[in-house]
């Protein structure tokens, strides 16, 4: 397929998700009811409900998946690991952590952006270790293993601060942190998220030309003039600044940064500057499409987000791993 | 030595019962020794009990945000209602939910000690049955009778006669409680309908933002907040719950008249009252500045 019309086509896919997730809710609401009362505000309660409920999930879950999908698909090209994946590797439980931390201490009550930043510093300290630990030239055996290891390092601390919690409703939470929900999320979640999400887009999308040096391999991606220390730290402010504010608000939602590019990477040539747009928006309508099937699913529940990602992508990464695994064989 | 203590121990309280029998022919012996493993027998027990006759309550009893008697359960040294440290209170009867500590009441009955438990109340009709059954459990009869007299007299002068407001249980990761419950005859009583229960619920269950922002209430009443954080509380500060509490009247309760089947409930009946007459007095003033 062209890249263009590739392009149009998701973006016209995550238009429709965006629209369906708008329609989609406990209340039952009229189609033209509530469109109608979304853009002209006519109708108190059904506006509410528009505007200060559904609107923010909407917003969210594009961005929220926009981010997660594109900070895979960067992390994919840098470690040229089709397994590289910030739930997988530990970045999201990193971010949780810091989240959860800002959370508890009381931080977050006191200096509105603290938690943001919190769960951005959690994320960067994990991007710092993965590479560390995996390397660029890393395999990976070791990427995967430095990344159950920091997962699960930071998803017992989450579940310790929690349960140590003096209010009795946060060691409920835990669930939260790790499989992610948009329930209930308001106005002002996007507004402490959203400029986030943006500037770590943008600093992961200005990776493309970098991304396209570096299959050639890191020597040849040098003699090309690409800096490699610039591009990895770019990588890192990117991730943690669009990972970070993602679980601050949305928790973890998992494996949408694998499914995405795997899917896409075919239908753009395998090019990394080409696969960070589709990424953004085949992560968006992923994750879209996954909040309102939670609701449709079990309307009057939260149902976390990660429960459906996790069952669409768990058979994916164990197809990533076979097919690893025959061509090292 | 021990065993010989406790035998002797026994056998003195078997002459003094017999003794008693002997004195008084009418009146079955009293335990002397109480232990309450649950935050609502806690209570009774604690509005019953003769002096000296209850030894320890829950740790619950002591706990702002979901005891009526914080203050006269401090009184008492707190247990956590676990089997092995209720039987070295060597109790005679202990009090307990039939829904706390399953565990622990099975094993303190094996061990022969006698388990007097109680279901949740879920309308006033039960109170009086409570107050009875730990009466009789205590050979507090005639203590419990007064009790339950007074409790019936309060709970008629407690009853507002206005037309019913619809009124919303809203609690933290928006729980909220049906028909069929205690909290439905509190609302009820005291001059409102309730949301939940018009919605379709039976007993407890969550309610979604959005459809109480659609059932337009007039009054919502939420718990007060624990220390620490947590999303579930964090939903309170929701744009869409204060807007709707904007509108609607909002009156913030604390769980300990709401939870348990004592006359505790006469507390959460007072605050509803008067939330409910300062609406009419609201809807009033607005009325005549409407005119």
């Amino acid at each position: 397929m062209r890249y263009p019309l590739l392009l149009l086509a998701l973006a016209l896919l995550v238009v429709l998700l965006f629209l369906l997730s708008l329609l989609v809710g406990p209340a039952a609401l009229g189609l033209g009811e509530s469109l109608r009362a979304l853009v002209t505000g006519q109708g108190e309660a059904v506006v509410l409900v528009m505007r200060e409920i559904r609107l923010p999930r909407a917003i969210l879950g594009l961005a929220v998946g926009a981010v997660l999908g594109i900070s895979g698909a960067a992390m994919q090209g840098f470690l040229r690991n089709p397994l590289a994946e910030p739930g997988l590797v530990g970045v999201s439980s990193s971010a949780a952590l810091g989240a959860v931390i800002a959370l508890q201490t009381g931080l977050a009550a006191s200096f509105t952006l603290a938690l943001p930043l919190s769960a951005l510093a959690g994320a960067a300290i994990s991007v710092l270790l993965i590479l560390g630990l995996a390397g660029p030239r890393g395999g990976a055996l070791a990427l995967i293993l430095a990344g159950v290891a920091i997962s699960a390092l930071a998803a017992a601390g989450v579940a310790l601060i929690l349960n140590l919690s003096p209010n009795p409703f946060a060691a409920m939470e835990i669930v939260f942190w790790m499989m992610g929900s948009l329930a209930d999320r308001s106005m002002t979640h996007v507004a402490l998220a959203l400029p986030f999400l943006l500037a770590g887009s943008a600093l992961l999308l200005t990776l493309g030309r970098g991304l396209d040096a570096l299959t050639l391999g890191e020597d040849a991606a040098e003699a090309l003039g690409v800096r490699l220390g610039r591009v990895r730290l770019l990588l890192i402010l990117g991730t943690a600044l669009s990972v970070g504010a993602a679980v601050a608000v949305a928790g973890t939602v998992g494996f949408v940064g694998l499914v995405v590019p795997h899917i896409l990477r075919p239908l753009v040539g395998a090019r990394p500057s080409r696969l960070l747009p589709a990424s953004a928006l085949g992560g968006a309508a992923m994750l879209l499409a996954a909040d309102v099937a939670v609701r449709v699913i079990a309307p009057d529940r939260d149902l976390k987000l990660g429960v459906l990602t996790a069952i669409v992508g768990s058979p994916f990464f164990l197809h990533l791993i076979w097919r690893m695994r025959r061509m090292e064989a | 030595m021990r065993v010989s203590a406790r035998l002797s121990e026994q056998v003195g309280a078997l002459l003094l019962a017999a003794a008693l029998a002997a004195a008084a022919p009418a009146v079955a012996e009293a335990p002397r020794r109480v232990v309450s493993i649950n935050l609502c027998t806690d209570q009774l027990a604690m509005m019953l009990a003769a002096p000296g006759q209850l030894l320890s309550v829950s740790h619950l009893a002591t706990e702002p945000q979901t005891s009526a008697m914080v203050e006269e359960a401090r009184a008492y040294p707190a247990n956590r209602g676990q089997a092995e440290e209720v039987f070295l209170m060597h109790p005679d009867v202990v009090l307990a939910g039939t829904f706390t500590a399953r565990q622990s009441v099975d094993l303190l009955r094996s061990l022969g000690i006698e388990v007097v438990e109680l279901p949740p109340a879920n309308a006033f009709s039960d109170i009086p049955d409570q107050l009875r059954t730990v009466g009789r459990a205590l050979g507090r009869e005639a203590r419990a009778e007064e009790l339950v007299a007074e409790f019936e007299a309060d709970l008629a002068r407690l009853k507002v006669d206005l037309p019913p407001a619809r009124a919303a249980m809203y609690y933290p990761r928006g729980y909220t409680t049906g028909s069929g419950t205690l909290a439905d005859a509190i609302l009820r009583h005291t001059g409102f309908s309730n949301v939940a229960a018009e919605l379709g619920l039976d007993g407890g269950g969550d309610l979604p933002l959005e459809r109480l922002v659609m059932a337009q209430p007039d009054m919502i009443v939420t718990s007060s907040p624990y220390p620490g954080a947590s999303r579930a509380e964090e939903l309170m500060d929701h744009p869409a719950l204060q807007a709707v509490r904007a509108e609607a009247g909002s009156v913030e309760v604390s769980d300990g008249g709401w939870i348990c089947g004592t006359p505790a409930v006469l507390q959460a009946l007072e605050v509803m009252g008067e939330a409910r007459r300062n609406l009419a007095a609201v809807r009033l003033t607005e009325l005549d500045g409407s005119r």
